[in-house]
């Protein structure tokens, strides 16, 4: 037994050493990149997960090694968050990146601390001189997914499941509700907010009792939760029945995967937060970090919009949603963002 | 040494000591399994709990509610009762602790005492309910408990919402008056949110012993814990102390959120689910015996490894490597009668 053990340990240090011999990353520690998730952890699926990947991207880009020039920190708890930014200032990071509007009160006292530190934040305003606020026009790329829905609805009968419900997700549901009300005002959109972002089981029961009540394409704007949505579509899919779901925030195709290759998600509503930290993280090397502004990604930035790649969509209706694009960049259209404003477009 | 270790009389410490020292050691295994240098690892614990004087501050700030969930839930220990509902009368506790912050609106020193008293009537209030149906109708106060604990997460959540000027996730900030903060703790630890909640901490593991220990009440609600049927025929009132123990114990709790909301962030906020500081309580209180000052080590160890959390992140240790360390510590705790055996049996074999 003890043979056993001695063994195991000896060879698992004999594979670190082995491990830690390949080197083929840049040494220059000058420039480091701090990122704070939320509760909602690094593998959200979401937006810390495609918030994360422009900052690897940047970091491949430049060779950069995970812990050396570049690090995350996930919170467990609110609590977490003003100790977790701290962290990265203390170490005297360059730029330190938080994803959600949930940062607003902390990044509104860490800031002023660091002044040396450049802070982004994406989805809120904080109005500090050291720190970069990221907005994006999601009612826009809504509005888009809004006509795939309408046309691919069968039943005249389109969901939408919210997060929690607050201002940001009302900006989905607007516009969602006003692209699907361009296409056809007959068809009915039904909504539910799950009021949290981190409960997949949660997003699959909404779902399911929405597509029993005859509804057929849901769009989620709910994080996790909606995995659960993507999740009941995928499997009604491979019991035969046509039913479909809209992604948010990254591009969702692969998770909507089922046996035979096809997915399950029609097309997803993309909020490239990845684009906006790899441009902060760019600016901030460049000396140019654009500190006390407020960076609003619309769709003339293809900031939102739909994946380039689109199998589940006809051709036909990629073009009605590229007309409707330019429609909404020239001005044409202004799409509601709050459900006050949607009420008016309808009218 | 070896008959220091296996004097019955100091096991009373030794073995929750030994219990944290194999937690850690078991820590130290999984970070050599997962590739981790454990040396580095608690390195970054030690320096992101004492590395600079404002992480020290939060290192406070982080243990202060869990020694009063840990007190809330060793009260009921000690008084044969399993409160599983520290977390719900957390948030009650914190919630009218917000209340009382807004709309009253009095001098400082009239305010606070009345904002923490809020917190614990709600919290005693919130305890009483599963109290009197034990009591009254022999119904488990665990199964109760857990359901009140939903009960509080998702009621609070409304009445948040519901308050004037609150958004949909946050209510407006309390009056300064009614904030344990202070401007001049923060100073001192360089801009940390250390607040008085701790030396509030420290006196309710005081008054914690006192009942306990010094009362008469207490030793009627201990008998009662140990053998109701005993206590009852020795004319105690059974009923009654089942009650008062429940309410005494989510006072405790009561309190443990009245340092979040006025403490740690001066406002109440909406959340999605429970944070985890009662079932943290239960851990607290088996590490620490159930007794009252051992309650403050182990919330400040507890602390520890939370408030290090972000600093062990930096040295590239995940987060769950400090939650496998707390867990690895209860479960020794909880193996106490083992670890004895295994000290009584020392040196014996030498023989």
């Amino acid at each position: 037994m003890k043979k056993a053990l001695s063994l195991l340990l000896v060879s698992i240090l004999v594979i670190g050493l082995l491990a830690g011999c390949a080197e083929k990353y840049s040494e220059d520690v000058s420039f480091r990149v701090g990122f704070v998730t939320d509760t909602g952890g690094i593998d959200d699926k979401s937006f810390n997960q495609g918030t994360w990947e422009g900052v690897q991207k940047y970091a491949e880009e430049n060779k950069w090694k995970e812990g050396r020039q570049y690090k995350y920190i996930q919170s467990n708890e609110e609590a977490d968050y003003i100790p977790n930014l701290s962290a990265f200032g203390d170490d005297n990071y360059n730029i330190v990146i938080a994803a959600g509007f949930l940062f607003g009160d902390s990044m509104t006292e860490v800031a002023p601390q660091y002044p040396d530190t450049n802070f982004t934040i994406i989805d809120m305003v904080v109005a500090q001189p050291n720190v970069a606020s990221v907005v994006f026009a999601e009612e826009q790329g809504s509005f888009l997914v809004g006509v795939a829905a309408a046309r691919a609805t069968k039943t005249k009968k389109v969901g939408f499941i919210g997060g929690v419900d607050f201002d940001l997700i009302r900006k989905f549901h607007a516009g969602f509700a006003a692209g699907v009300h361009s296409v056809d005002p007959t068809i009915e959109v039904i909504d539910q907010y799950a009021g949290d972002f981190g409960n997949p089981g949660l997003g699959q029961q909404i779902a399911s009792t929405m597509y029993d009540q005859g509804v057929d394409v849901i769009y989620h704007a709910a994080g996790g939760t909606g995995n659960g949505a993507i999740n009941e579509a995928k499997g009604r899919r491979e019991n035969g029945e046509d039913v479909w779901v809209i992604g948010v925030d990254k591009d969702q195709y692969e998770d909507g995967k089922m046996a035979d290759g096809k997915s399950a998600v029609l097309t997803s509503m993309m909020k490239r937060v990845d684009v906006a930290a790899y441009n902060m993280i760019q600016a901030a090397k460049d000396g140019k970090f654009p500190g006390g502004e407020i960076i609003a990604l619309t769709l003339a930035d293809d900031g939102v919009g739909i994946p380039e790649e689109n199998p589940n969509l006809d051709k036909a209706v990629v073009k009605e949603i590229e007309d409707y694009k330019k429609k909404i960049v020239a001005g044409e259209i202004k799409v509601p963002a709050t459900m006050d404003e949607l009420a008016d477009f309808i009218k | 040494m070896i008959d220091f270790l296996r004097n019955e009389k100091n096991h009373k410490f030794v073995v929750p000591l030994l219990s944290v020292l194999f937690g850690f050691l078991a820590g130290a295994i999984i970070m050599i399994i997962t590739g981790i240098n454990p040396l580095e690892g608690y390195r970054a614990l030690v320096k992101g709990v004492v590395g600079n004087p404002r992480k020290f501050g939060e290192w406070f700030v982080a243990s202060s509610p869990l020694i009063f969930t840990g007190l809330s839930v060793a009260f009921g220990f000690r008084t044969g009762l399993f409160n599983i509902g520290a977390e719900g009368q957390l948030i009650v506790g914190s919630f009218a602790a917000v209340v009382v912050g807004i709309f009253v609106d009095v001098p400082a020193y009239i305010h606070l005492p009345l904002v923490l008293m809020s917190a614990a009537v709600a919290g005693a209030l919130w305890g009483f309910v599963p109290g009197f149906l034990k009591a009254k109708y022999k119904v488990h106060e665990v199964v109760v408990t857990i359901m009140m604990n939903y009960s509080a997460l998702h009621l609070i959540n409304y009445a948040i919402k519901a308050l004037p000027g609150s958004t949909k996730t946050r209510s407006v900030d309390i009056l300064p008056s009614a904030s344990l903060s202070s401007e001049f703790l923060s100073n001192i630890t360089n801009h940390s949110r250390l607040h008085w909640g701790f030396l509030i901490a420290v006196l309710g593991a005081i008054v914690f012993w006192f009942i306990i220990e010094r009362t008469t009440f207490g030793y009627e609600l201990r008998s009662v814990g140990f053998n109701p049927t005993a206590s009852e025929y020795a004319g105690m009132k059974v009923n009654r102390n089942i009650i008062l123990s429940m309410m005494i114990s989510g006072a405790f709790a009561g309190l443990a959120g009245a340092m979040i909301s006025v403490g740690t962030f001066d406002y109440a906020r909406v959340i999605a689910s429970a944070e985890g500081y009662g079932f943290d309580g239960i851990a607290v209180a088996l590490l620490g015996n159930n007794s009252g000052f051992a309650i403050i080590i182990s919330g400040m160890l507890f602390g520890a490894l939370k408030a290090g959390s972000s600093a062990m992140a930096l040295a590239s240790v995940p987060k769950e490597i400090g939650h496998i360390i707390m867990a690895f510590i209860v479960l020794f705790a909880a193996m106490n009668y083992g670890i004895k055996r295994f000290l009584a049996r020392l040196g014996k074999e030498e023989k």
